[in-house]
């Protein structure tokens, strides 16, 4: 052991500073610093379908996509609004029902369909969770975890909407591009939507409900239409996203309302960074494949993801995003204490 | 100064389970004037403020606003009626840059409503109005102050700041809770022209406090309150030559001085 | 008859199976999602040291409960601690553990009906005219005998005081001298031995299958919540509210309901009641 100190510094790189005001126009190096890693996402994600090789990774990058939107819900109300939702099957098991009813007993076309049960299950979710939006934390996970287990056991012994059968002949999209182009559009607009959101006023206010709700009531807000309004976002989005792998796989069944959906958004918005919005995408676009990869192997594909999980949660819970992200504005030295 | 009363607290009553915290407290605050609370630690004056701004339910008695009953409604509705309050433990959003504390107050449905541009209503930049009132309550506009994380501020700018919050509700009366503990004496010192000037912008003011001394140059009255109960009211120099209340709140004569000069 | 005898059984059992739980929560603040994979790992390996080693019946379930008690203090020691405090990731690291042993369980073929567990004592007995075979009796004289060992432990043993000291207030109790760490990979590894001593009690009395984890979990949780988390006394009461519950619209409506009783169980305590019967959580009330 040597007497000598070091600690890291960090310290922000030149072109950070420059481009963080006005100035940034002035050059086309800064412009680039400050576009290009939100171009190179835009692009890849429109470009991914036509580089993938066959229809079944096609159909991968649409399975992607829908874990994307569950994640970015997921995203919005843990770390924008301090609720965990361990329920996002619940989320999709409702569009995925409303959507498939509305097709197949009302004959309402896909597109229409899904915008339809994005709003309806928004509003049904919201008001199913009203009740339990003053819980904090755990208690608030462990409501939300049960409530699609809930579902699933009422739908299975009360024997309603196709019982365990599920909902079969559900119409599928007008052709596999505009399929695999919806859901990466709904990705995007949703991605750079709630970005913009969260760093407006409100999303100033909702974070203020997050960390303090007292004085938020003292400002003369109430507490719970902000919530409400948070959880009607997040679960018009998981809603949709139910909506849409209804009318890709033609299928509802309590499947729907599997473990699938509410762990692996979990696990992609550890890995890829909460708090980012785009972290936990990029976290969709690792697990998901990885998962994929897998399943030939069965359950254990739940294995791994969940290891990776806990190993992220306990060792490296900043996520890649955050860590990629103060890579590209920070260097990093040693220096003497 | 009018003797129109703002504020009625009628019978006040909150039993915390078998523990009366207040007992049948009542006493009016006149509009435009600082009225103080005192008493000892645990007489239930932080309990009167919480009750008053709705957060916490009485057990039983009213408060009125104006004439208009506000009894039981819930916190932001009242804040949202104009009164407004601060903690004792302060509050602020620790992960916020101070001015952007403000912005939080300055979206609320009152701010719009009642200040216009001056309020960061539709045409005002809440960014903008939250330092301008954070300059008026004396974080120096041109230092780094406003812009510091509100966790790395020290107490006598977080209490400014939870002032802060209330001023930019506009409101009619604004409830401290002791904010002046904590503080230097030069800070008190500076912060004592503060409350003079919401008096002469026509806010009202109530004051709980444990620094009789300081209290006493803005207050036009004072409440005592014991065990919950009201002891007396009346201006400071009543009150302090009452006998009930030397007795009940100094104990003795030794105390008295360790209290008015502490 | 048969509600008010089976309703007994079911209620001790569920008893047995929340207090692991009940007890990990109150002492160190850990909602152990990983309590249903302990559950059945304590069942496989039982069903491996007796069945696959040839063992002896008694020396299996001992040797398997206190490896449960290790992996349990492992998960702790090794994972647990490092997001302590934090509730929410204390939660999504304890389940994904779980999750992980299941399905790991799943996968290395694990499944079917073809592991089962002797009972410990054959036969059965015509109880106020009811047929109740002699294991079931037992698990009631277990569950009464686990209820009453761990009060007189937490009463009476140095340890015991210590964990209740550190339930009641942990900064208090380290400044009394009492390594809250080690206390709580103690109360870790006893709840994990909880967990198997329920899973060897009562899975004699079926099958060891994975999809038990996950129902054992949830009736836990239900449990511990309509009892209040934390409250030991509380999740006994609960299990008989819960216990006979089930019983009654098993009987009335079919088995598909016991475990939708369990949910709405949870959902209605927490949107209702948030601190249960005999919870008292502070950070629930509105404090100013």
């Amino acid at each position: 052991m040597s007497d000598e100190q070091r600690r890291k510094e960090r310290l922000d790189r030149g072109i950070k500073i420059r481009s963080d005001s006005l100035y940034a126009i002035m050059s086309w190096r800064e412009l680039a610093y400050l576009t290009a890693p939100r171009f190179l996402l835009i692009a890849g994600i429109l470009l991914l379908p036509l580089l993938v090789p066959g229809m079944y990774w096609q159909r991968v990058v649409s399975v992607v996509c829908i874990y994307a939107l569950l994640a970015l819900s997921f995203d919005l109300m843990a770390h924008y609004v301090g609720l965990v939702s361990l329920g996002g099957a619940f989320f999709i098991g409702t569009g995925g029902y409303i959507s498939a009813m509305l097709n197949t007993s009302l004959g309402v076309p896909p597109l229409l369909a899904i915008f339809i049960a994005a709003l309806l299950g928004g509003v049904i979710c919201t008001v199913l969770l009203l009740p339990c939006l003053p819980l904090r934390g755990v208690y608030f996970a462990i409501v939300t975890l049960m409530y699609p287990l809930f579902l699933a056991r009422v739908i299975e012994a009360l024997d309603i909407f196709g019982g365990t059968d599920g909902i079969m002949g559900v119409e599928s999209f007008p052709n596999r591009w505009v399929e695999q182009y919806f859901v990466i559009a709904m990705v995007l607009l949703f991605l750079f939507g709630l970005r913009r959101l969260v760093n407006t006023d409100l999303g100033l206010v909702l974070r203020a409900v997050m960390d303090n709700d007292q004085a938020v009531k003292a400002s003369g807000m109430s507490v719970a239409l902000f919530k409400g309004l948070a959880v009607f976002i997040a679960s018009g989005i998981g809603c949709l996203a139910g909506a849409c792998i209804v009318h890709i796989y033609m299928w509802s069944g309590i499947s729907l309302f599997a473990l699938d959906f509410s762990i692996l958004p979990i696990a992609a918005t550890v890995i890829g960074g909460g708090g980012t919005l785009v972290g936990p995408v990029i976290g969709c676009f690792i697990l998901v494949p990885v998962s994929e990869l897998l399943r030939e192997f069965g359950t254990l594909r739940i294995v791994c993801y969940s290891i990776i999980l806990m190993a992220f949660v306990v060792f490296r819970s900043e996520g890649i995003m955050n860590y990629g992200r103060r890579k590209y504005h920070q260097f990093e030295r040693w220096v003497k204490v | 100064m009018s003797e129109e009363p703002i504020l009625q607290v009628q019978e006040a009553t909150k039993a915390f389970g078998g523990v009366l915290a207040l007992n049948r407290v009542s006493f009016d605050v006149r509009k435009g004037e600082v009225l103080g609370i005192i008493g000892p630690n645990g007489s239930g004056k932080t309990t009167v403020v919480n009750c008053i701004t709705g957060f916490i339910k009485m057990t039983s008695g009213r408060v009125l606003f104006h004439g208009k009953e506000i009894t039981g409604k819930p916190p932001h509705k009242i804040a949202d009626m104009g009164v407004t309050r601060t903690f004792q433990v302060m509050r602020p959003y620790y992960s916020l840059p101070a001015y952007k504390n403000l912005v939080i107050p300055l979206f609320s449905p009152r701010a719009r409503r009642t200040g216009g541009w001056r309020g960061g209503g539709r045409l005002g930049d809440r960014n903008t109005v939250g330092i301008d009132i954070l300059e008026e309550i004396g974080f120096e506009r041109d230092s780094f102050v406003p812009y510091k994380l509100a966790s790395t501020l020290p107490t006598g700018y977080l209490k400014r700041l939870e002032l802060a919050r209330c001023l930019a509700l506009q409101p009619e009366v604004i409830l401290c809770d002791e904010v002046f503990s904590g503080l230097s004496m030069s800070e008190i010192a500076s912060m004592l022209p503060l409350i003079e000037r919401f008096q002469m912008e026509g806010i009202t003011v109530v004051m709980i406090e444990h620094r009789l001394r300081e209290l006493f140059r803005v207050a036009g009255r004072i409440v005592v309150m014991n065990f919950g109960e009201k002891l007396i009211e009346g201006s400071p120099e009543e009150v302090m030559a009452d006998e009930k209340v030397r007795e009940a709140y100094f104990g003795s004569e030794e105390v008295e001085e360790v209290m008015t000069y502490a | 008859m048969d509600i008010l005898i089976y309703g007994t059984i079911n209620s001790v059992s569920l008893a047995l199976m929340a207090l692991g739980f009940a007890l990990v929560y109150g002492i160190s603040r850990v909602a152990n999602f990983a309590h249903g994979a302990l559950y059945v790992v304590t069942g496989f390996l039982t069903w491996s040291l007796f069945k696959g080693a040839g063992l002896n019946y008694a020396l299996s379930i001992a040797l398997a409960m206190l490896f449960t008690g290790l992996i349990g203090a492992l998960i702790y020691q090794f994972f647990l601690i490092r997001v302590r405090g934090m509730a929410i990731s204390e939660i999504i690291a304890s389940y994904a553990i779980g999750l992980a042993i299941l399905e790991g369980f799943r996968w290395g073929g694990f499944k079917g009906m073809t592991y089962t567990l002797p009972p410990f004592v054959e036969g059965s007995m015509v109880l106020a005219g009811t047929p109740v075979d002699y294991h079931r009796l037992l698990v009631v004289l277990i569950g009464f005998g686990v209820v009453a060992f761990l009060w007189a432990f937490t009463h009476y043993s140095r340890i015991g005081l210590a964990l209740r000291g550190m339930a009641q207030d942990e900064r208090a109790a380290l400044m009394l001298g009492i390594d809250s760490d080690l206390m709580a990979v103690v109360a870790m590894a006893f709840g994990s031995m909880l967990a198997g001593l329920s899973a060897v009690v009562l899975l004699p009395l079926g099958n060891i299958v994975v999809e038990k984890g996950y129902d054992v979990l949830i009736q836990a949780i239900a449990v511990c919540i309509v009892g209040g988390l934390g409250s030991w006394f509380g999740a006994v009461v609960a299990a008989f509210i819960i216990g006979f519950a089930q019983i009654v619209t098993v009987v009335w409506w079919g088995a598909h309901f016991q475990m939708v009783v369990a949910l709405l169980a949870i959902i209605f305590t927490l949107v209702l009641r948030p601190s249960g019967l005999f919870g008292r959580q502070k950070e629930l009330e509105e404090r100013v």
